[in-house]
């Protein structure tokens, strides 16, 4: 693996964002107006429901892990689908660069946009909202890492749908994170859910992480097994993706879809 | 002449339609080969086989001896292309792209080695200009500037003076003919300007449904097959292949 080539990925996308502020807006933007929406949401709660139980920590902290997960996922298939939008597979896949290189620059990307996001989103719940992140300890740590790896799978599984099926495609990738939401219980506990849905909710590396969460924040204490489980399923889902992609790739050079990319499908 | 580009028995068919049917040829260092044919005749496939992004379904391709199919990354290093219809990003300017490529492509001294090529390929005003608002000419100019970078030892340019004007596609042939004269590399170049291609080539090969019809010396060739003009003998190959005088 050759870090020139990954480093190009990386640079391109700087580039890309560098100089447009349509692209700039939305690394921080909807972050944004999600944590000032679910921070007065939350506000409201805390004055009609029962005293001593504070909202914040529970729904808004969860809006702001769901949120960063969201902003991963789309820091990897926004990086993907500049390469679409402007018709680059043929230039970029005739080069050197590795399919294992290309999707580190992916990530690498996304990191970069992420942290946007993050930091904004950290810096409006914190100092309008009052969200303190001293609440979830040091378990914040892993809950973020099982959410970025998270992410990162479902940004490279989205964007092997999107080489698959063509451009128009990206209509099936932008619901997945809503699509999820139900089963991971980002506002609720597992427990609300009946039970086909708890045994879905047991696969994703998310129920792990908000399950501990609002144990933390209730005053239990979050298991490490379960979090450990649900980091382990996230590397797992990486891999996964990873292969996905490699596959999709592989049937497109052998199909000749990377060369006629335009045309969608190849009937 | 030492071969750059060696293709055994190269095939490709798309469910029962063959693109490519056992195509043979090679590219010599220092040499400039011509592959003719009609639209659909396989060039285009070829040419992309070549460059990875499509798989044969049998046959061989090696760049300096190394297969394609085995060392991919280590054989693209040394090749690279410009094709009319895959302009670099428009989104990019003229200098990003070329950065950007030249970090995928390992060029060292990369700010110098861009500077010249700008400088080579007149680009110099536009280097901060993005290259979706260039002429198409100028695109082309772009996307022969970045085939350039890596200095490759085999140049794929599928009707690369399309789209410019007599006087810059003179200049063009003119800086590729130098390439393969003065550097170790061979260049493979597509094109349906017969005036071109006997200007620019020391080889032809004539495809006609997917086959390799005809080789031979542009200047020659017409003449070796009763047609008084190379224009002729493409004409010939592109409606009747069958009565050819193929010896």
């Amino acid at each position: 693996m050759y870090l020139t080539h990954i480093a190009a990925v990386v640079l391109r996308q700087f580039y890309l964002i560098r100089g447009s502020l349509s692209r700039v807006l939305p690394l921080f933007v909807w972050a944004g107006i999600d944590i000032v929406l679910w921070g007065f949401i939350t506000k409201y709660l805390n004055t009609v429901t029962s005293a001593g139980f504070n909202f914040v920590p529970s729904l808004l902290g969860a809006v702001l892990l769901w949120d960063f997960l969201i902003r991963v996922m789309q820091g990897v298939t926004m990086a993907f689908f500049e390469d679409v939008w402007s018709r680059n597979f043929l230039n970029i896949f005739a080069t050197p660069l590795s399919i294992s290189e290309y999707l580190s620059g992916l990530v690498l990307s996304s990191i970069a946009t992420s942290s946007v996001g993050l930091v904004v989103m950290v810096v409006l719940a914190t100092t309008v909202f009052g969200l303190s992140f001293f609440v979830y300890g040091l378990m914040l740590v892993p809950f973020f890492l099982v959410l970025f790896m998270c992410g990162i799978a479902l940004g490279i599984f989205g964007s092997g749908v999107v080489l698959r099926l063509g451009p128009p495609a990206e209509w099936f990738v932008w619901p997945i994170p809503a699509i999820i939401s139900p089963f991971v219980g980002v506002f609720y506990p597992l427990s609300t859910l009946p039970r086909w849905m708890r045994y879905i909710s047991r696969v994703l590396p998310p129920s792990y992480v908000f399950e501990g969460m609002r144990a933390i924040v209730s005053g239990g204490s979050t298991s490490p097994h379960g979090l450990l489980w649900g980091a382990c399923l996230a590397v797992l889902y990486i891999l996964l993706a990873c292969w996905f992609f490699t596959r999709v790739y592989r049937y497109a050079v052998h199909t000749g879809l990377i060369a006629r990319y335009s045309a969608e499908t190849l009937s | 002449m030492s071969k750059v580009l060696s293709v055994t028995q190269l095939c490709k068919t798309y469910g029962e339609m063959v693109a490519v049917d056992g195509i043979s040829f090679e590219v010599g260092c220092n040499e400039i080969v011509g592959l003719l044919g009609p639209n659909g005749a396989g060039k285009t496939t070829t040419i992309n086989m070549i460059l990875g992004v499509l798989a044969p379904a049998s046959g061989r391709i090696c760049i300096e001896g190394v297969d394609i199919a085995t060392h991919r990354s280590r054989v693209l290093q040394r090749t690279n292309f410009a094709a009319v219809y895959a302009p670099l990003p428009g989104n990019l300017t003229v200098q990003q792209n070329l950065r950007v490529f030249g970090l995928l492509y390992g060029v060292k001294n990369l700010a110098e080695r861009i500077e010249a090529l700008l400088q080579q390929f007149d680009l110099e005003k536009f280097r901060d200009v993005k290259c979706g608002v260039l002429s198409s000419g100028e695109q082309t100019r772009v996307s022969l500037a970045k085939a350039m970078l890596n200095s490759p030892q085999l140049l794929l340019l599928d009707e690369p003076t399309a789209s410019l004007d007599p006087a810059i596609a003179r200049d063009i042939r003119s800086k590729i003919r130098d390439f393969a004269a003065q550097g170790t590399g061979g260049v493979l170049w597509t094109s349906h300007n017969m005036y071109e291609v006997e200007d620019v080539c020391g080889r032809v090969l004539f495809l006609s449904r997917g086959r390799l019809l005809l080789e031979g010396d542009p200047k020659t060739l017409p003449r070796e097959h009763g047609k008084a003009t190379l224009e002729e003998l493409f004409i010939s190959v592109a409606r009747e292949p069958l009565t050819l005088k193929v010896e």
